[in-house]
């Protein structure tokens, strides 16, 4: 319980911070203020300013929009397209169909999300649509998986198969019983995906094929900082803890709703 | 064992340092595709074997004046188009062949024959023919008078090769420097070690050792720690204020012959109307874009030529920074609420950080830039050659290069007769009072068409050990000459 509210809690505040982005930042940080730029943190930079004299506070928290928007697009694609592919695989165990899924399945996963970002990349140039199909593609396979393996075992179960009895389809099956069982192991990896698509938006920024400026984006913020660390760290540690403390939050966060909504880990535990 | 290496390496350390040091490691951003000088564009090429490994006719000095190279001394005819070449005596190339006419007359014929890959074609369009008079003598005749003859055959492009060794010339060039190439790592250096025949003053350097760097945080270590011993055209301006700060470095601030201008598409449907490039060039501060990208290194200019060049303008005035006027003009131009462009980026600080001001420049008067940062080959395919774009910014670094604004097929798609009939005269007035006119009302044309955003001269900051003397500050052509270059206690 308590990782999980402390999880919750870093996590909210970084989608606190990319909410109130939207209404209202501290500087506008598409205006450069270039005779005020790299100062210190403190005063009326909160964290002090980048080479062009751009609010680092501000930065920060429409960087956690960019942030959070590319994960959790991301991982809807993996969701909405993964999710309804596990079903079908485990609906129809060990037909030419599951082969081919979980084939496929086993091609994409073969290939790291940077490799397949570089490759969208360098045919449809880089942008933060870009990185969120490259990483939305990387988490289809996490989904399936996941999906399939969860719907297996419910598939061994009576319920189901008197389900089947009075006559329902596959697709109904998996639709009215199978998938509201399964939600709550979504629900966990969801999380475990979310931060693990921040990183990726991160990491992909941070070699030029994420998000491009003007837009902010923790990653870039610190590639951009590389140079001028030695004169200026307060312009990588802001971000570098932006994005530590956000995967950390929602990698506790995962864990803590894991404990609450597993059934086994529940029936463990009392 | 392990600690008996350690201490081994130690003690040869030790010793070769008590010795006076003959070698030194110079860091280079770019690794150069090949050695062949006559047959790339690469700048890095030249970088390695300018007057290094390889000589020519001419050759530059540090300040950009024109020297005797492997020709002692040369008569021109009265009508400006015959030159008699006069060789140096007793020069050898490094495989032990000697220098002759033949093969000048066969390095000249190659890069202007039919089929030559020379990048430089135009320096010999202007040649009718090159003979042998007697080993020593050569003869060159033009097809008119050329103002830049001399100049033009200083370029790393016109350097003197042997069709002995020819063949390899890529990876084992062989020429009458006073460098001989001794072996290139690939990825990661190219050593020259001295030649010990060399016809002039020798070099002092035993050895030199280029290592290629392209990463400035890299770059910043490697100098820190003394692993190389300077790093010439250094990538990252911000560094600079801690290696000047440090007794152990010193920082050499000289100019290039890079202009850096903001090229836009003449061609296309907003920026082929005069106002709205008007009004771009008015949207642009050129101190804060030096100030932001540069941290303060480089010179505003208001035309596409170099500031230190005798025959400048300065045209600054006819775009100063007002973004009323820009605004206004822009609305004039038929767009009162602006529009959307493209901005393509090639990778250097100076176009990524530029990029980012000047958009946010632009912003001001209201045309919204979709920023994409591209790789070179992909910036030369889309921009450079493609020519598909709106705005990108590179610098311009050959010596005197006005001469584009006469091609109406360049990427920035500029077509005005008057330039090309000034450029066409530049071509073959000698006078040099003429030459300059000449060049000054093409300065003012093309500040007065705002054919591009003139934003500034690229400044070239090298960082050196503070006890490594004789590395140019300036660079009057692409080269890193280390034939004067010696360790001072």
């Amino acid at each position: 319980m308590r990782n999980l509210i402390l999880g919750l809690a870093l996590t909210s505040i970084f989608v606190a911070a990319a909410l109130i982005s939207f209404l209202w930042t501290p500087f506008d940080v598409t205006k450069l203020d270039i005779p005020n730029k790299l100062q210190a943190p403190g005063g009326a930079h909160l964290f002090g300013t980048d080479q062009f004299g751009r609010d680092i506070f501000s930065m920060i928290m429409v960087g956690a929009r960019t942030s959070i928007a590319v994960a959790i697009v991301a991982v809807g694609i993996g969701m909405v397209i993964g999710v309804p592919l596990g079903l079908a695989a485990a609906a129809r165990r060990n037909s030419w169909l599951d082969e081919f899924i979980m084939r496929g399945n086993d091609l994409i996963f073969a290939f790291p999300s940077l490799v397949i970002a570089i490759m969208i990349t360098a045919v449809y140039g880089a942008s933060a649509f870009n990185a969120i199909v490259a990483i939305g593609i990387f988490n289809i396979p996490v989904f399936a998986r996941v999906s399939r393996s969860a719907a297996l075992s419910l598939w061994q179960r009576d319920y189901i198969l008197s389900a089947r009895v009075a006559g329902k389809g596959a697709v109904r099956i998996s639709a009215e019983h199978i998938l509201p069982n399964i939600t709550n192991l979504l629900i966990v990896q969801g999380t475990i995906q979310f931060s693990l698509g921040i990183l990726a938006e991160a990491a992909l920024s941070y070699v030029g094929l994420g998000a491009q400026p003007p837009l902010p984006s923790w990653g870039r913020m610190l590639a951009e900082s590389q140079t001028l660390v030695s004169l200026a760290p307060h312009l990588a540690l802001f971000p570098g803890f932006a994005i530590v403390l956000t995967v950390l939050g929602l990698n506790l966060a995962g864990d803590g709703l894991r404990d609450l909504l597993d059934p086994k880990l529940r029936v463990a535990r009392t | 064992m392990n600690r008996v290496l350690t201490g081994g390496v130690l003690a040869v350390a030790l010793t070769s340092s008590a010795i006076a040091q003959t070698d030194a490691t110079v860091g280079l951003q770019l690794e150069p595709p090949h050695l062949d000088p006559t047959s790339a564009a690469a700048g890095a090429i030249d970088q390695v074997v300018y007057s290094n490994v390889f000589e020519g006719l001419t050759r530059f000095g540090p300040d950009g004046s024109v020297n005797p190279g492997l020709a002692e001394s040369w008569e021109v005819s009265d009508d400006g188009l015959v030159y008699t070449f006069a060789l140096r005596d007793g020069v050898t190339f490094h495989d032990g062949t000697a220098l002759d006419a033949g093969d000048v007359v066969f390095s000249l014929d190659r890069a202007r024959a039919e089929d030559s890959t020379n990048a430089q074609k135009a320096l010999f369009e202007g040649i009718e023919s090159v003979e042998a008079v007697d080993d020593t003598t050569v003869r060159v005749t033009l097809k008119a008078p050329q103002g830049q003859f001399l100049f033009n055959m200083a370029w790393g492009d016109a350097v003197i090769v042997a069709p002995e060794s020819i063949e390899n010339i890529q990876t084992n060039p062989i020429g009458t420097g006073a460098f001989k190439f001794d072996n290139w790592t690939q990825g990661d250096n190219i050593s020259l070690v001295k030649n010990p025949d060399y016809w002039g003053e020798p070099a002092k350097l035993e050895r030199v050792e280029f290592k290629f760097i392209s990463e400035p945080t890299a770059a910043f270590a490697a100098m820190m720690a003394e692993d190389i011993d300077a790093f010439y055209s250094y990538p990252a301006p911000e560094n600079l204020v801690q290696f000047d700060a440090d007794p152990r470095f010193e920082v050499l601030e000289g100019s290039t012959e890079g202009e850096t201008i903001l090229a836009m598409n003449n061609k296309d449907e907003h920026f082929s109307n005069k106002l709205v490039r008007q009004a771009v060039s008015m949207a642009i501060d050129r101190q804060a874009i030096i100030d932001g990208a540069m941290f303060g290194y480089g010179t505003p200019i208001g035309t596409h030529f170099a500031p230190h060049h005798p025959d400048y303008v300065d045209l600054l005035s006819n775009s100063p920074h007002d973004v009323a006027k820009a605004k206004e003009l822009l609305a004039e131009a038929g767009y009162p609420d602006g529009f959307s462009t493209t901005l393509k980026l090639p990778p250097p600080s100076y176009a990524r950080r530029g990029g980012e001001i000047i958009a946010a420049q632009l912003r001001e008067i209201g045309i919204e830039t979709e920023i994409s940062n591209l790789e070179w080959a992909q910036w030369l395919e889309e921009v450079f050659r493609g020519k598909n774009y709106g705005l990108t910014i590179v610098s311009h670094t050959e010596p005197f290069d006005i001469g584009i604004y006469a091609r109406p097929d360049y990427y920035f798609q500029y077509d005005n007769p008057d330039v090309q009939a000034l450029v066409e005269k530049l071509g073959v007035e000698n006078d040099p009072d003429m030459r300059r006119d000449l060049a000054q009302d093409a300065q003012k044309i093309i500040s007065e068409d705002y054919v591009n955003g003139y934003l500034f001269q690229l400044a070239l900051t090298s960082v050196t050990n503070a006890k490594l003397k004789g590395i140019w500050p300036n660079a009057p052509t692409q080269a890193v000459d280390m034939t004067a270059v010696s360790w001072v206690e």
